[in-house]
């Protein structure tokens, strides 16, 4: 046993040794989970492109990615907010110089279920609801009586507390304070949407991207006097949707080579269609093969 | 080993022994003393480097009070950042509860049907079987817990959401069941046959010998099983932050959803910027963690030498 | 079976025959064979929905391609490789070092020494940690103070240290049923403690210790939280070529797949739990069938 032991270890070793890269180019891309659907799309579609280029992508959040970039362990942020001062003294002293590139646009819906009969919300309705010191607990006090839900209780779904979503949810509808203590702070956008669907009585938020057939997406007032706004695509790029943010893909300095070309065909129309696809608003209209 | 041994090993053959054998032989007592104390280097390992990350934190920013007595876990605000644990260890000590509830009966029900009453092919199948549910992944529980019994829970107590103490503590029961089964089936096995053999001629019936003589007689070992289960359900992860619901509530029943401190840093620790206070905080829950796991092994530990002191 | 010598003396013994007490007997026996069943239930009903509801998504195709259009179809080739990766890579760490701990306590140590005290309380706790704190610690160990980054070779350090006291307890376990009289009798001939060790009590224990491995292959096979921020990725386009790379696993991969990627048919999910799960079940059948061959075969 012990003999075989040795041997399998020396061929792991040889392999390892052997075998640094691989044959193709790789390119590590890590941030953002709002942004790791699309990046995983985008990484698998230029596969076809670009057979001899991997890239590699992996979540953990804007921060994270950020973080990765600045320690020089990636090559590709993704980030669903802008980079913080913090961060940018921190690039500076490393001697990072990141450059930012807007990839699309994600409007943040504010889900119901589909027998929800709820007509439209305003930002304010909302902060009562998430804000710290709520009191908008029960359906009926926004009008509606919610069939299905029992007790009419309100259930809040909101996402872990350093998601970037979370974070732009704070800044656009709480106003920087804080959420109410008891919400769901669930793991994925995908799973605020998959409970929203499975529980009459829940609201939660997340990416337009993440629609479903199972549940409803709210016009959103931004105050009491101008009408209510659906996320679409043309609402989130004209800015007339009030939950709307840029999506980002931060590099060290002009990217170059592979990554540039990569990043290129990520804003041209092929890469735009695919992220129009995923859900999210492209940076301008383009035309996309049905 | 219980035995001591009766000859001395390697001295027999020449006078002073000290032969290539002899040094082979030394150089593999050293080897496999290194090996043998390697469970405490990892162990020792383990505080280090959790403390190592979470100790500036403790040291210069923590309040104690705030941690312990707070529920407010609000490591990312932008008004104050709060790090308060206390829903979290209410959370966590309710569905551990819940899991205890469901898991000791049936184990202990169990462990005395498979020692006492069962034989042959039902015995080793019900023990099969019973294994088979100790393997059956964390993630894979949660995910029934979220699939298959959230729905169930909605429809049949008609509550708003099935993510909850009960769903959590339900699972956490057949995950930590397995274990307390096998470690009280051995604290019956270990109740000398002369106990059972002595009261059944005295014309005691089997229920009665069980009662009066065997579950006394393994009490420690019962109760050892116990903690060590209570251990795994207060440790568990993947499948309390998928059941659980997430949400910071100090529960009032079984119905309220509730944040487990394992999950917290499974939900956080990935996003967090390293360094930061929040990365710290959660190290200091780390800690935490570590210390209770540690304490009740400790006493399960010492429960179990009770009975063999005795 | 072992019981059988209480059950003749019962027979032998002119007691009064008590129709109560066989009664309350009966309902005891009842009520437990119950408790043991309930504790069967779940399994037969896990596996059962599992079966039901991922049995659609499994193929050969399943198993052998990479996932598809944004990991809402095609298969889970990466996911199920990087777990025999993370597995075999712990495997290498633990099993050497586990089997070397188990033969230090059984054929070393003594028993009543304050240190094979301490080895053994380390070895519990080992084995009581959270797994979220095995994780924490394998990020600050072997991610960020050796410097591997998050890589193949620190989730499955991670995995070995978690999985280490199943190798060391069953590997004492089978050491220890190897009776004390074949040691002393190789003593005897004058044979140095190591020289009995390899070639008498190791071959004997062989089995036993196979079947602790195994076990820990399926406990190691199946976790996610110590992998999470250690080694294993959202999604790799490519399969991992050494240690040193990132890697997905099964076990994420079903987390991933029902937490964060949308519109994925339900049977996709299931179908990797079914696998996970699949794969578990056959091992620890592998480890359960080993054992009673084991028995079988018992010379002493």
């Amino acid at each position: 046993m012990k003999r075989q032991n040795r041997v399998l270890l020396l061929a792991v070793a040889t392999w390892a040794v052997s075998h640094p890269l691989g044959a193709t180019v790789m390119i590590q891309n890590k941030g953002s989970d709002t942004l790791v659907n699309v990046a995983q799309s985008l990484a698998e579609a230029y596969r076809q492109v670009q057979p001899e280029v991997a890239i590699a992508v992996t979540g953990g959040g804007s921060g994270t990615g950020i973080a990765a970039m600045i320690n020089g362990t990636v090559h590709i942020a993704n980030a669903s907010r802008v980079i913080e001062e913090k961060e940018s003294r921190m690039a500076a002293k490393n001697g990072v110089h990141p450059r930012e590139l807007i990839i699309g646009y994600d409007a943040l819906g504010v889900f119901v279920h589909k027998n929800n009969p709820l007509a439209e919300i305003s930002l304010a309705q909302l902060a009562r609801m998430y804000g710290d010191g709520a009191d908008i607990k029960q359906w009926p006090q926004l009008g509606v009586q919610v069939p299905g839900c029992q007790k009419q209780k309100i259930i809040l779904l909101s996402r872990q507390n350093n998601s970037g979503t979370y974070e732009y949810f704070r800044e656009a509808v709480l106003k920087k304070n804080d959420f109410l203590l008891g919400t769901h702070d669930m793991h994925g956008s995908k799973d605020v949407v998959d409970l929203v669907s499975k529980t009459p009585c829940a609201i939660g938020y997340s990416g337009m991207a993440y629609a479903s057939k199972t549940t409803r997406m709210l016009p959103i007032k931004r105050d009491a006097h101008t009408p209510a706004v659906a996320p679409t695509v043309s609402s989130a790029v004209d800015k007339s949707y009030p939950i709307s943010r840029p999506l980002f893909m931060y590099t060290n300095g002009e990217p170059s080579g592979a990554i540039k070309a990569y990043l290129d065909w990520v804003i041209s129309p092929a890469g735009q269609c695919l992220v129009g696809k995923k859900g999210y608003a492209p940076v301008r209209a383009v035309h996309c093969p049905p | 080993m219980e035995h001591a041994p009766s000859v001395q090993p390697g001295l027999t053959a020449s006078g002073d022994g000290r032969n290539r054998d002899w040094y082979i032989d030394q150089f593999f007592r050293l080897l496999m003393f290194v090996c043998g104390i390697s469970a405490i280097v990892f162990v020792l390992g383990i505080f280090i480097f959790v403390f190592k990350e979470g100790a500036g934190f403790i040291v210069h920013q923590l309040e104690w009070a705030e941690f312990f007595l707070s529920p407010k876990w609000r490591p990312t605000s932008a008004i104050h950042a709060t790090y308060g644990t206390l829903a979290m260890v209410a959370g966590t000590a309710a569905v551990t509860l819940i899991a205890m509830a469901v898991a000791l009966p049936f184990s202990f029900g169990a462990a005395i049907f498979i020692a006492e009453f069962a034989q042959g092919k039902t015995r080793e199948w019900l023990k099969v079987t019973i294994e088979l549910l100790a393997a059956i992944p964390s993630v894979v529980w949660g995910f029934i817990g979220l699939m298959i019994i959230n729905p169930l829970i909605i429809e049949l107590f008609d509550v708003p959401i099935g993510l909850n103490v009960l769903n959590a503590g339900l699972i956490l029961g057949l995950m930590a069941a397995p274990i307390i089964t096998s470690i009280a089936e051995d604290a019956l096995k270990a109740v000398p046959d002369t106990y059972r053999e002595a009261a059944e001629a005295l014309g005691a019936t089997r229920w009665q010998v069980i009662y009066q003589v065997v579950l006394p007689a393994a009490k420690n070992g019962l109760l050892s099983a116990a903690l060590l289960g209570v251990g795994r359900a207060f440790g568990e992860t993947m499948a309390v932050l998928m059941a659980s619901g997430h949400a910071l509530v100090i529960p009032g029943s079984v119905f309220d959803s509730i944040r487990a401190l394992t999950a917290t840093i499974a939900a956080e620790l990935g996003e967090t910027p390293v360094g930061s206070d929040h990365y710290q905080a959660l190290f200091a829950i780390g800690i935490f963690l570590f210390s209770i796991t540690f304490f009740i092994n400790m006493i399960a530990d010492l429960v179990v030498r009770g009975i063999r002191n005795q | 079976m072992e019981h059988a010598s209480a059950h003749t003396l019962a027979h032998f013994q002119a007691q009064p025959i008590n129709r109560h007490n066989q009664q309350v007997q009966r309902l005891f026996m009842i009520l437990f064979g119950c408790m043991a069943a309930l504790l069967v239930i779940p399994v037969v009903l896990i596996i059962f929905i599992l079966v039901q509801k991922g049995a659609p998504a499994l193929s050969w195709a399943f198993l052998t391609t990479f996932p598809s259009n944004g990991m809402t179809a095609g298969g889970i080739l990466p996911a199920l490789l990087g777990t025999i990766w993370l597995v075999a890579v712990s495997l290498l760490a633990s099993v050497p070092l586990g089997v070397a701990a188990a033969i230090y306590l059984s054929e070393y140590a003594r028993q009543d020494h304050w240190l094979t005290r301490m080895i053994n309380l380390a070895t519990i706790n080992l084995a009581g940690v959270p797994s979220i704190v095995h994780a924490s610690s394998g990020w600050g160990a072997f991610v960020a103070f050796f410097r591997l980054g998050t890589s193949i070779l620190a989730a499955s350090l991670t995995l070995a240290v978690m999985t280490l006291p199943v190798v060391i307890v069953s590997s004492w376990e089978s050491l220890q049923a190897v009776p004390q009289a074949f040691r002393e009798a190789c003593w005897n001939m004058g044979a140095t403690r190591w020289q009995t060790i390899r070639h008498v009590v190791l071959p004997n224990a062989l089995t036993g210790i196979l079947t602790g491995i195994i076990l820990q292959v399926s406990r190691a096979a199946g976790e996610t939280a110590p992998i999470m921020f250690t080694g294993a990725a959202f999604f790799l386009p490519y399969l991992p070529t050494s240690i040193m790379d990132q890697t997905m696993a099964l076990a994420l991969h079903l987390f991933t797949i029902t937490t964060q990627v949308p519109e994925v048919p339900e049977e996709i999910p299931f179908g990797v739990a079914l696998v996970l799960f699949g794969i578990v079940l056959l091992i620890n059948s592998c480890s359960i069938a080993l054992r009673m061959y084991l028995r079988s075969k018992k010379k002493w």
